[in-house]
């Protein structure tokens, strides 16, 4: 069996469709838009084109509120930096914990600089309270910026409800949305969100390509300041090839919108079912009513995430993990943490994310060699006796922590 | 994912010596914070000879910490446990074909799970001597509470003294602005401000000799450098007393009007500076009554 791909949440593969789309504009019509000439001629239309598919997409009113980037995080940057120069008298931001680290870096950088940050936090499925963040708004808030869905669980958050109450208050709101866009609808035209950052790489276009939606009338700084490219909102050559991939990636996932919320859906549903019901001592992280229908996110207790990937990969099987070793830094992921999951299980978590291009063989390959692979590891752990944990595991194994 | 030596990826698919030895009389369990991984050594040790018979373990942990686990058994069956507490963190990610600096720390876990299984054999209480933590220098693997202490230590100021003192920054510079974050939070503390044109303080002669000292060379260094300290200790009432060299960690016991002195603290980082100097290398200076407990027996015992 050819290798399985259940990491879509990282990336995706580009849709031949696409890539077919892209390959003129790099040796012929690879003129400069702004020029006059017939290199160029079709350039600008072809950009004009994909701007289209972009706002059909996300139900924008209009094709210019959307500004082409380099990517997710250069969005996420605009949008934040564009609303504390814009509003220098505004010193606080809205934030939860379990953002991406394009948000949550940024906002610490921020924080050195005499910014106040709010960082709300979820409860154990991952859930906001929506009274605490009314709360919080007041005219101090340059921006809140949440995400639309979560990147490890698949939570989604309910941003158009909080855009409405950002709204009501007089604050600016801003929405990560590279994980949601292109898995559920969406139509920004009848919401309140001033700006949402959507990355191409996530629905099926090349790295190296994203998306600022900002709503007609936001109050707007760029953070590139040149050319009078995206009508100087953000200077610098377009980036033509790959606006014109993303264009067409946003037409395909309108075409497969129903597909990914059945189908694919229906294939997730089926490997977690099967792990849960074949592995012992494992749980769905997350809202679990309230989900992306691609993503699930399982942690499998006593034993350490890499270990688990090492040994899917070994079978062919590709998904991440939210250990603290397979990020590098000192501390399993931070929206297990900010869930409350406990380390013995943060640190066993398992992500596995599809996409239109998986099929039901490959979800029952997974299943196939899902519980040998946790069986192995456990038979290694410290917190692991024969066919069970052991009694009291924190008790009964307590290490000298450096 | 990591850039793992055949090594490891082979003592990870394939480990040796899983599960607990069987009559154990020996068991360490030590854990590391900055990844979660945890270990729990089992060893069977000759009481006559003192010879680790056999030795198993249990870890919780990532690829490389089940590969570390599982070379340092092969590595210390067979030898006396004083042979064994020889092994260092280095010799273990050596016998792997080497570890990427973010996992070095699995093999340290290796050797804190060896020194506490015979610790616990000969009836004594661990204690972890060190702290870990955020890697900053990638190149050099040094981590933020080496850089924070040596800045305290030898009042440091600029990224180029950091450089100097712990090799931290001196490869890659990507680091430079985290080494410039703790600069500036350490020369808040001490009421200080970081400018980063400010002069490097006299550099410690780190020029690398071309064949590193023995131990034997090392130790009468120190106990030249500390001769020659001597008589300013001594005319402040006080005196210093070497009790151990393990690596390049100097334990010293501060004496007379030292031991307790509120300077104490500050006499031993200028104490460290002197022996950089003289020796030409890295070395910590730390008082003895931070020795790992097991040492302090060894000694004890040499010197009965």
């Amino acid at each position: 069996m050819p290798d399985i791909y259940l990491d879509n949440n990282a990336t995706t593969k580009v849709d031949r469709a696409v890539v077919d789309a892209m390959l003129p504009f790099f040796t012929e019509q690879f003129g400069n838009p702004s020029s006059i000439h017939r290199f160029a001629d079709g350039v600008a239309r072809a950009i004009k084109k994909a701007r289209g598919q972009v706002q059909e997409l996300l139900g924008a009113e209009h094709d210019s509120e959307i500004i082409f980037t380099s990517c997710g995080t250069e969005s996420d940057s605009t949008a934040i930096l564009s609303a504390i120069k814009a509003q220098p008298n505004r010193k606080e931001i809205i934030t939860t914990t379990v953002e991406h680290p394009a948000i949550l870096n940024l906002c610490e950088h921020l924080e050195k600089e005499g910014y106040t940050i709010h960082r709300m936090p979820v409860d154990k499925c991952g859930r906001l309270n929506l009274e605490a963040y009314r709360n919080l708004l007041s005219d101090q808030v340059a921006i809140v910026s949440v995400m639309w869905a979560n990147n490890e669980t698949g939570t989604i958050f309910p941003v158009v409800e909080m855009a409405e109450m950002a709204h009501a208050a007089g604050v600016m709101f801003h929405t990560d949305a590279v994980q949601a866009v292109g898995k559920i609808p969406m139509m920004l035209q009848d919401t309140k969100i001033d700006m949402l950052s959507l990355s191409g790489h996530k629905l099926h276009a090349p790295k190296g390509i994203g998306v600022l939606y900002l709503r007609r009338g936001t109050r707007f700084r760029p953070l590139l300041r040149g050319g009078h490219q995206e009508r100087g909102r953000r200077a610098g050559t377009e980036n033509t090839a790959s606006i014109v991939g993303l264009g067409k990636a946003c037409e395909l996932a309108i075409e497969h919108m129903e597909f990914e919320n059945t189908k694919v859906k229906a294939m997730r549903d089926r490997l977690e079912r099967g792990i849960v019901e074949q592995i012992p001592h494992c749980f769905i992280t997350g809202d679990l009513n309230n989900r992306l229908p691609n993503t699930t996110d399982i942690a499998f207790e006593y034993i350490e995430g890499e270990a688990i990937l090492m040994l899917l990969n070994k079978a062919g099987i590709a998904a991440s993990s939210g250990s603290a070793c397979t990020s590098g830094s000192l501390e399993p992921s931070h929206v297990m943490r900010a869930m409350s999951i406990p380390y013995t299980a943060a640190h066993g978590t398992i992500r596995f994310s599809f996409s239109r291009y998986n099929t039901m063989s490959e979800v029952d390959e997974v299943l196939k060699v899902m519980p040998d692979i946790v069986a192995s590891l456990r038979k290694l752990s410290p917190y692991w006796d024969g066919n069970g944990p052991v009694a009291n595991p924190e008790e009964a194994f307590k290490p000298t922590y450096a | 994912m990591w850039d793992y030596s055949d090594k490891v990826k082979e003592h990870f698919f394939n480990p040796k010596n899983a599960g607990a030895v069987a009559n154990a009389n020996a068991v360490g369990e030590v854990g590391s914070i900055s990844c979660g991984d945890a270990l729990r050594l089992t060893l069977r040790v000759n009481e006559a000879t003192e010879v680790i018979e056999d030795a198993g373990f249990q870890t919780f942990g990532c690829g490389s910490a089940i590969a570390s686990s599982s070379v340092l058994t092969e590595i210390i069956k067979g030898m006396t446990l004083d042979e064994a507490l020889k092994v260092t963190n280095n010799d273990i990610a050596a016998e792997l074909d080497g570890l990427p600096p973010e996992k070095m720390h699995c093999s340290v876990m290796g050797r804190e799970a060896l020194q506490a299984a015979v610790a616990n054999y000969r009836g004594e209480e661990w204690k972890d001597d060190h702290e870990e933590g955020a890697l900053v220098c990638k190149c050099f693997a040094i981590d933020a509470v080496m850089i924070e202490e040596m800045v305290w230590a030898n009042k440091l100021r600029t990224v180029q003294d950091v450089t100097n003192y712990t090799k931290a920054g001196g490869g890659c510079a990507a680091c430079h602005e985290d080494i410039e974050a703790i600069l500036e939070k350490v020369l808040k503390e001490r009421g200080e401000t970081f400018d980063p044109n400010a002069a490097p303080i006299e550099k410690p002669v780190l020029t690398t000799a071309k064949a590193p000292l023995t131990n034997l060379q090392r130790i009468k260094k120190i106990e030249e450098v500390l001769t020659s300290l001597r008589p300013q200790l001594m005319a402040d009432g006080g005196d210093v007393e070497l009790v151990e060299v393990i690596d390049n960690i100097a334990y010293v016991n501060m004496t007379g009007a030292c031991s307790g002195c509120q300077m104490a603290a500050m006499t031993i980082a200028g104490i460290q500076q002197r022996l950089m100097e003289a020796l030409g290398e890295f070395i910590r200076v730390v008082p003895a009554s931070q020795m790992p407990s097991q040492l302090v027996n060894i000694r004890e015992a040499s010197h009965a």
